[in-house]
């Protein structure tokens, strides 16, 4: 029996690993960026199938792997991922503030803490 | 150590190239990542959550200086300056990028190292007693007969493709300080009545979801007929473990269903049937215990003046002394463990320029050999006691004189979700506030021999359900949850702890671990270690320690 495709619940974006690289990368509106701040929000289904197209299309291509919707709270119009693991992701190692994107994207991390 | 011979080069050598060649036609889309993730995985690269993870093989925990300097290299060149020590005693790069990935293997094979076995479905490194060679309660050397296993296993054909992941670790003494019996198969040097070195046989072990002890297969298996026997039973394995639920694959299963008695006839059927080629592997011993080499020992007195003397007159030095040092077989040698846990820090890992100065020290004062502990840290086996006090002065430079091992501040703990793509929830913080917690050192004194071990998932890769306390990092209600265990034994004496009562947050973790130390403290008998207190007391007055002290918590 198949199973139905379950829906990501919205908003949502986009997040993928780079191929090359393995950095974490969100789509935005000119492509895979690396600052989670930037990351396309959907906010209606035509938007996050949109979303889902991508992510098909960015691994066909070869630009990402493991690419996947994740829903998102919109804080300071900022998307942060609602559950723990996909922020951890997205922010890089708690015990190691100076690497990932806690680092280089500090607007973000404090969004991202609040 | 072992050193490669020709064939051991070329070897490695053509896995490079072939990886660098597969990384290419993944580059150029030649392969899909559905096609490619099993050849990455058989060369050590995961691709985790905020990066590619490298896991390097350390076969037996046992390292040179100049593998240690290699891996500097490669932390600064290709890494974030930093590698992270394992539970399987392998080394883990956190942030390697795919396409330099070749370059890394290259540089690894240039000091023989590589990735192989370190994934996948086959039998993975093979681990051993870190005190191996030099421990004075052993019957021979277990490294010789762990590299005998690596060897005849990698790319064996019958058992690239096993049901699941396969782990052997190799013991010769009594004492298990490799936690033998949690592996698919754990096999302990022994003597026979007649005086003879064979091996015993354990299968079945394991962590992870379902935890099992290790159980007898065989008693005494004379020298000689190992290799066919390991293919007996990892062929019965192979036929019989079940393919159908990843999740009921491993060994452990297959011989709790059918029992060990059971499990233990299709073995010896099997084995019946093998071709008869002693000579042929006791041969092939000879010659791989020939590649490591031989240790010209000084002779020297059994008592150092040198030693005793500073012993007296540095309480910080008798101190260290007092956790760190383990007999050696040789008069007038001691094997050192280094903590790799200072207070607050994260378990295993190490900084480039750590492994450089370690390195250094290894050359100087242990015949530039290491050894990785299953428990994050290292050893620095065949140190003159005449250089005790030297070389705690040095590991103190660069933070490596942590007087700690095997006290409440040695945590085990995995990478957890700071890393793991597997992971349910963080370890590493965890292990932090408990050694914050407890950093007071006459307080760890005070409390003695515990071992706590973390896992971020219920993978176990923390060891947690051998932990004489174990913490278990899930998720609850869209938050990090923490079971707590209590009991577990990695020894000889290996026992699963038992649950303590619901998920704590990760801010309840230390005050609840304080609860547990103090039944112990209030309970203890003259001289009796935790685990000891637990195992006479049983779980049931610390249980209720643990539950008040949550209830409050929740209140």
């Amino acid at each position: 029996m198949a199973t139905p495709l379950k829906r990501t619940p919205l908003p949502a974006i986009l997040i993928a690993n780079d191929l090359r690289i393995g950095d974490v990368v969100f789509w935005s509106q000119s492509g895979w960026t690396r600052d989670p701040a930037a990351a396309l929000v959907a906010h209606d289904q035509p938007a996050a199938d949109a979303l889902d197209a991508a992510a098909t299309a960015g691994m066909a291509r070869q630009e990402v792997v493991d690419a996947y919707l994740i829903d998102v709270d919109v804080r300071e119009g900022v998307p942060v991922p609602r559950h723990f693991r996909e922020r951890f992701k997205t922010l890089g190692p708690s015990v190691h503030p100076e690497l990932g994107k806690q680092a280089q994207f500090a607007a973000y991390a404090r969004a991202a803490a609040e | 150590m072992y050193r490669y011979d020709e064939f051991d080069e070329r070897f490695v050598r053509e896995r490079v190239a072939q990886f660098r060649d597969q990384v290419n036609r993944r580059l150029s889309g030649a392969l899909t990542e559905e096609e490619f993730r099993p050849l990455r995985l058989q060369n050590g690269l995961y691709l985790q959550l905020h990066a590619y993870m490298l896991r390097i093989a350390i076969p037996y925990g046992v390292l040179s200086s100049q593998q240690l300097c290699q891996l500097a290299v490669i932390a600064d060149k290709y890494d974030r300056g930093y590698g992270h020590f394992t539970t399987r005693t392998n080394l883990q790069f956190n942030w390697p990028k795919l396409k330099d990935a070749p370059d890394i293997l290259d540089l690894l094979a240039d000091v023989q190292m590589h990735c192989i076995q370190t994934s996948g479905n086959d039998i993975r490194n093979v681990t051993a007693d870190q005190f191996a060679g030099v421990a004075g309660d052993e019957i021979e050397d277990p490294r010789p007969v762990a590299e005998l296993i690596r060897q005849w296993s990698s790319l064996h054909p019958e058992f690239s493709f096993l049901p699941r992941k396969f782990k052997i670790a190799v013991i010769a003494s009594q004492a298990d300080r490799a936690v033998m019996k949690s592996h698919d198969v754990g096999i302990r040097i022994v003597r026979n009545k007649a005086g003879e070195s064979g091996y015993e046989i354990f299968a079945g072990g394991g962590l992870g979801r379902t935890p099992m002890v290790g159980k007898r297969v065989r008693e005494f298996l004379p020298k000689g007929q190992l290799l066919a026997y390991l293919e007996a039973l990892l062929r019965v394995y192979n036929l019989e473990g079940r393919r159908d639920n990843k999740f009921k694959a491993r060994i452990k299963i297959l011989v709790h269903e059918i029992g060990i008695d059971a499990f233990r006839d299709r073995v010896e059927a099997e084995f019946a049937r093998a071709d008869a080629f002693s000579d042929d592997e006791n041969a092939e011993l000879a010659r791989i215990s020939a590649q490591f080499e031989v240790r010209n020992y000084e002779k020297l007195s059994a008592r150092s003046e040198t030693f005793e003397a500073a012993r007296k007159s540095d309480p910080a030095f008798a101190e260290w002394v007092a956790h760190s040092l383990f007999a050696h077989k040789v008069d007038g040698y001691a094997a050192v463990t280094i903590s790799l846990k200072p207070v607050g820090g994260v378990p295993g890992d190490m900084t480039s320029d750590q492994m450089r100065f370690f390195a250094d020290l290894t050359d100087r004062f242990s015949l530039g050999e290491l050894r990785v502990t299953h428990a994050q840290n290292l050893v620095l086996p065949n140190v003159k006691q005449d250089d005790l006090h030297a070389l705690w002065r040095e590991l103190g430079k660069a933070g490596l004189a942590t007087p700690n091992v095997g006290l409440v501040t040695d945590i085990i703990s995995c990478p957890g979700l700071d890393y793991c793509a597997l992971a349910t929830a963080r370890s590493i913080p965890i292990a932090q506030a408990i050694s914050n917690r407890f950093a007071d050192k006459a307080r760890q004194d005070e409390i003695g021999p515990l071992q706590i071990k973390i896992s971020g998932c219920i993978n176990a890769c923390g060891h947690h359900h051998v932990g004489h306390i174990g913490i278990l990092g899930l998720e609850k209600r869209g938050q990090e949850s923490y079971q707590i265990t209590l009991g577990g034994d990695p020894t000889e004496n290996m026992a699963i702890g038992e649950l303590l009562g619901p998920g704590l947050a990760a801010g309840d973790v230390p005050a609840a671990i304080e609860r547990i130390v103090g039944v112990y403290l209030d309970k203890r008998a003259d001289g009796e270690t935790f685990i000891e207190t637990v195992k006479r007391l049983g779980v049931s007055e610390f249980k209720a320690a643990f539950l008040a002290g949550a209830q409050n918590e929740a209140a």
